[in-house]
């Protein structure tokens, strides 16, 4: 049975236009089903504006759906408010981008955690003592970091902070937002090993939410793609990344510069811009700056249908079979 | 043929009594038609070094040290006064910076901003200006240039904002481009486009590009040589190929296998440097990279004599192999 159950989700967003004219949404999720099992992690993958982002903060509830059903454990959280929410919120966590960002600079690393503890769990003052330095040592820190401030911590250490006030509450399920993002490769390969490694231990299932392929791929079981809030492509990461099958999938794929230089030689490049997702192109979302759109792609919406070689990997593309 | 050379660029920054040594004794030299591509973590003084080559900096706080010297087209810019210095901005090198939408300006259209800098070259004679905007944009690929022409850099996305900026830089007709990480802010696929444009540049015009990232990827798809920096120091340099395929300094290897590659990774460990970036107050005396090199912390070296040189002087740039530079003690 799947830790988390996506049914239609869909989140969208007025646009305040003139008085008389049609109401209009950007439509940032629209309509995404998928599942997460327990201990495994899930990458998210698009370009800017593609909605992932969206789609793992309303996961959280941090954002709200119009329509859709989240369900944690069998238990449907997506109209849960106030103190049930802030209650449910115990089993998923999130991890942000910005380690600059998402700390409070005035408070220690201490007052941080302590808040999280104190508004969680029951424990009393030693005790989450106790469970800060036992966070810490987890994430790579020690106890003497805890009188600290944010800016007395460098980048890497501060999302090592963020990953420990995720853990504090023992959640099930982590969102991680472009977790790694902002940091340097060197810095970068040390946070992604932390993430492997403590899921190793704790079996935690995890949302890698990014726009670098080689590192979602790295670190993923299964890869969603995604392009203007819809789900394009699904599968195992090696699957997804090695046969590709949906065609924004490919050129995203070649379009990432690789250390060995004969792969850059076939890349596809895709022309002009990812369109606004308020007026979305019809049928296929993606037929215009797609390399082998047909006549036909302007009025079908593609839906995701597995591959005939792997019931796992699924593609919203019609026309995949004969690419 | 030599167009630009770069001798023993040292390159502080005195700010609140503090001496901060951001680049030091950084030497190398450009070709005509050539991608150099200066690779390195964030602080590594990539950035200054490329400012400093007209010297965009504002001195003070940056100080040049006196060995230091930079030579364009026969010309040597740290001798040169504010009106030569705005000469080589003008003929010699242009700037592309990362973030496109932070360069332009946003109350003028961009037909304004591209004719500004064609009207600098041509000493204000403003005929046919229209028509050399309309063909740089076309050259940079903007589609339906006439009507883009007129638009404000907000109504344009970040590629073609990216483009606009190519456009101005190339409209001083330069022989070098700096291209300062200039594709960090765009998606995958628009960077794609980027360096397409960039690499047609530079087979048509034959212009020299200095590229400036931390992507190695981009590195291996672009360059025809490559510097690897850290902490202010060049620790090695090769062609392009060399670095990727046989990296001989401990940095550039840690380096190469930090990087998860697309299509041969497992879900597993990588393989980590140790420690962080460090800033320029607590850089180690002797190798910058000494405190976390994995040749010093697994104890790879024995010898006493070795480890106390690595902490205590800086090793010497020297040519281990024809073209093949490189930045350490442990190396012969």
């Amino acid at each position: 049975m799947p830790l988390l159950e996506v049914k239609n989700l869909k989140t969208w967003y007025p646009v305040r236009g003139s008085w008389f004219s049609k109401k209009q949404f950007v439509k940032a999720v629209d309509d995404v089903s998928f599942s997460l099992k327990k201990g495994e992690t899930l990458g998210l993958v698009g370009e800017s504006g593609c909605g992932k982002s969206t789609l793992g903060r309303t996961l959280v509830r941090l954002e709200n759906p119009v329509s859709g059903n989240i369900l944690l454990n069998n238990r449907d959280i997506t109209s849960l408010k106030g103190r049930e929410l802030r209650k449910a919120r115990t089993d998923f966590q999130m991890i942000f981008q910005d380690p600059y960002g998402s700390l409070n600079p005035r408070m220690t690393i201490y007052s941080t955690l302590d808040e999280v503890l104190t508004i969680h769990t029951s424990l009393d003052i030693e005790n989450r003592k106790k469970r800060m330095i036992e966070l810490l040592k987890m994430v790579g820190l020690r106890e003497e970091h805890l009188r600290r401030y944010p800016h007395q911590f460098s980048g890497g250490q501060r999302q090592r902070i963020g990953i420990a006030r995720a853990l504090a509450v023992d959640p099930k399920l982590i969102i991680a937002d472009e977790p790694v993002s902002a940091l340097d490769v060197s810095v970068q390969a040390q946070i992604i090993n932390l993430l492997i490694e403590i899921q190793k231990k704790t079996d935690i299932a995890l949302l890698f939410i990014a726009h670098d392929l080689a590192v979602v791929e790295h670190i993923s079981d299964r890869i969603m793609v995604m392009y203007l809030g819809k789900i394009v492509e699904s599968g195992p990461a090696q699957e997804v990344c090695r046969n590709p099958l949906h065609p924004y999938t490919k050129a995203l794929l070649s379009a990432v510069p690789s250390i060995t230089p004969e792969k850059n030689k076939s890349r596809v490049v895709l022309k002009g811009d990812v369109p606004s997702p308020i007026n979305p192109p019809p049928g296929c979302h993606f037929h215009p700056r797609c390399p082998s759109a047909r006549e036909e792609c302007k009025s079908i919406t593609p839906e995701l249908k597995p591959s005939e070689k792997n019931k796992e990997h699924f593609a919203a593309c019609p026309f995949k079979y004969s690419l | 043929m030599k167009i630009l050379e770069v001798e023993n660029l040292s390159v502080e920054f005195r700010v609140e009594g503090k001496i901060l040594p951001v680049v030091s004794q950084l030497s190398f030299s450009l070709n005509k038609g050539e991608i150099l591509a200066i690779v390195g973590e964030s602080g590594c003084g990539k950035s200054v070094s490329c400012m400093s080559l007209t010297r965009l900096l504002p001195e003070p706080p940056a100080f040049y040290s006196p060995e230091s010297s930079i030579s364009i087209a026969e010309k040597s810019v740290l001798q040169l006064n504010k009106k030569e210095l705005r000469g080589v901005r003008r003929e010699n090198i242009s700037y592309i910076f990362q973030e496109p939408s932070s360069s332009l300006n946003p109350v003028f259209r961009i037909d304004d901003q591209i004719a500004e800098a064609i009207l600098l070259r041509k000493d204000g004679h403003s005929a046919d200006v229209k028509n050399e905007i309309i063909d740089l944009l076309t050259r940079v690929g903007i589609p339906d240039p006439e009507k883009r022409m007129n638009c404000y850099p907000h109504e344009l996305s970040g590629g073609m904002q990216q483009r606009v900026m190519i456009a101005m830089a190339l409209a001083g007709k330069p022989d070098i481009l700096i291209a300062d990480e200039p594709t960090t802010a765009l998606d995958v696929t628009i960077q794609a486009q980027i360096l397409d444009l960039l690499k047609h540049i530079r087979e048509r015009d034959g212009m020299s590009i200095i590229l400036v990232t931390h992507n190695l990827g981009i590195v291996a798809d672009m360059a025809d040589r490559v510097i690897v920096m850290y902490a202010g120091h060049s620790l090695e340099s090769a062609s392009a190929q060399e670095i990727i395929f046989n990296p001989k300094h401990p940095y550039t290897k840690a380096l190469m296998n930090a990087v998860p590659k697309l299509g041969i990774s497992e879900k597993s460990r990588l393989e980590t440097i140790p420690g962080t970036v460090p800033s320029p107050e607590d850089y180690a005396v002797g190798c910058r990279f000494s405190d976390r090199c994995p040749l010093l912390l697994e104890k790879e070296i024995n010898n006493k004599d070795l480890r106390s040189l690595c902490t205590e002087k800086v090793p010497e740039w020297k040519e281990i192999k024809k073209g093949h530079y490189c930045r350490c003690h442990c190396l012969k």
